[in-house]
């Protein structure tokens, strides 16, 4: 069974996740993909501030498709994780503590997320259409001229993920194989 | 000879671009739902279920199956005796591509350079193949091209030395790589022979081919029922997160090669292996 999960995702919370664990998610994210991550991280190297308020904050790796007329969005299903790499850490040192994306990520964002109390989400790829029914409201904040990459607010209910890594680095892709392998010796 | 006005293209293409996207072919379908009867892990069922019930929601509410709606892949088989009249051949395609992209609400996902990047804002150009047939009729086929899977995608040129075993170990190393990234269960296009981009080609339209049918050649035919099986043993499963089903399908494509050569392309698809035709 699916526990129900209320963001944002404190420390506190972070912690109670397991890799594996089914959960839906409810609360505010952020979208962002390359391009905006790559303007956030300039941001803050400049001393800036970014769009949003980075504290507990959790990540959508997304880039919706327009939504129909009558629509809150378009389909919206996960990028590839790995991408975004080069700014999880960043991400995560000013306070955003979750990431939804899919795809394995590089070591240094798993011991990033050992060091900040990060929690990376799976949600399933290929599932836009599914996935935007759990999405209630949908605001464009920032980078506009982004096109789908811009940033957006939005309010889910219900949001169906798996932890794929949790905070002390357990790897769902690494011990979901070897269980299934194991289970065939 | 027989006319066909450009402008007929663009109104095809668009509403292709459109239906491709948003309804997945019955032959994917099909094997989605048939390896998820044998899928035996819960999460791994559980993905397969959402998988299933969101190709039911873009089928019943006509909205785009994947927020990727790719790259538009237009290949075009024209007849030899046709004559295009009323305009640029390429820019009624694209034509067809920004009207199809605007009015279905599809992503644009197209920069207009590959380094310096900028979004066209319209998801042109298409990435237009066209070959010259026999006959006074022209096949359009629209392959929206995710990327996610794309990336995952790769090429070698082998010395025929390296024989059958060589392709077999680089199918498997390229599934490998690929691992949790292209949304698996994924669909696994090879070409093999030809040249450098021939080969390639070939590997791409390999994923347009139904995952029901089978290489004509039966040597082939046996060789991805086998490659299929071995990959399903990777124990990859739905998203990464383990089980039977790495892919659902596997088809080969080939064609003659040089003497000195055997090369091989391996290009990825997700379970979202959209393509739609029609003959105009």
């Amino acid at each position: 069974m699916a526990r129900k999960i209320t963001l944002p995702l404190t420390e506190e919370l972070a912690k109670t996740l397991h890799a594996g664990d089914q959960l839906l998610l409810t609360g505010t994210i952020y979208t962002s993909r390359d391009a905006g991550h790559k303007r956030m991280c300039e941001a803050l190297a400049k001393g800036e501030k970014i769009p949003f308020d980075p504290t507990d904050a959790t990540i959508y790796y997304v880039g919706p498709t327009p939504a129909k007329p009558g629509h809150v969005i378009g389909s919206a299903g996960p990028t590839t994780s790995g991408r975004m790499d080069a700014y999880a850490p960043t991400m995560m040192s000013v306070g955003a503590r979750g990431m939804i994306g899919k795809g394995a990520r590089l070591p240094e964002v798993v011991e990033a997320m050992k060091k900040y109390s990060g929690v990376y989400f799976g949600a399933i790829g290929g599932a836009g259409a599914l996935l935007a029914k759990s999405i209630k409201k949908a605001e464009l904040i920032a980078y506009e001229d982004l096109g789908a990459e811009a940033l957006r607010k939005l309010y889910v209910e219900d949001m169906p993920v798996v932890v794929i890594i949790d905070s002390e680095g357990n790897n769902l892709y690494e011990e979901g194989r070897k269980a299934y392998l194991d289970s065939k010796k | 000879m027989r006319e066909i006005n450009v402008s007929t293209l663009t109104d095809v293409i668009e509403r292709l671009c459109i239906e491709a996207n948003e309804h997945l072919p019955e032959d994917v379908k099909c094997a989605i739902r048939g390896c998820r009867a044998c899928e035996d892990g819960e999460i791994a069922k559980g993905v397969l279920d959402n998988i299933i019930e969101n190709f039911e929601i873009a089928d019943n509410e006509n909205v785009p199956i994947c927020q990727d709606t790719g790259m538009a892949c237009v290949f075009l088989e024209i007849g030899q005796d046709v004559h295009l009249v009323g305009g640029d051949l390429a820019e009624a395609v694209d034509e067809g591509v920004r009207r199809g992209y605007t009015n279905g609400y599809l992503r644009k996902s197209v920069v207009k350079d590959p380094v310096r990047r900028g979004n066209t804002g319209d998801n042109t150009p298409a990435m237009l193949y066209t070959e010259i047939v026999p006959g006074e009729n022209i096949k359009v086929t629209v392959g929206p091209k995710g990327f996610g899977s794309e990336n995952m995608s790769q090429i070698r040129m082998f010395k025929p030395s390296a024989g059958l075993q060589g392709i077999k170990d680089f199918i498997l190393e390229a599934v490998e790589t690929a691992g949790p990234n292209p949304c698996p269960p994924m669909v696994v296009g090879v070409g093999i022979g030809g040249t450098f981009d021939k080969c390639a080609l070939l590997a791409k339209k390999a994923l347009m081919r139904p995952l029901d049918s089978s290489n004509p050649d039966p040597f082939y035919a046996d060789l991805e029922k086998e490659m299929l099986e071995k990959v399903n043993e990777l124990g990859i499963g739905p998203q990464g997160f383990g089980g039977k089903t790495t892919a659902i399908g596997l088809n080969i494509e080939t064609m003659p090669t040089h003497i000195a050569g055997m090369p091989c392309a391996v290009n990825i698809n997700c379970h979202v292996t959209r393509h739609k035709s029609e003959v105009i």
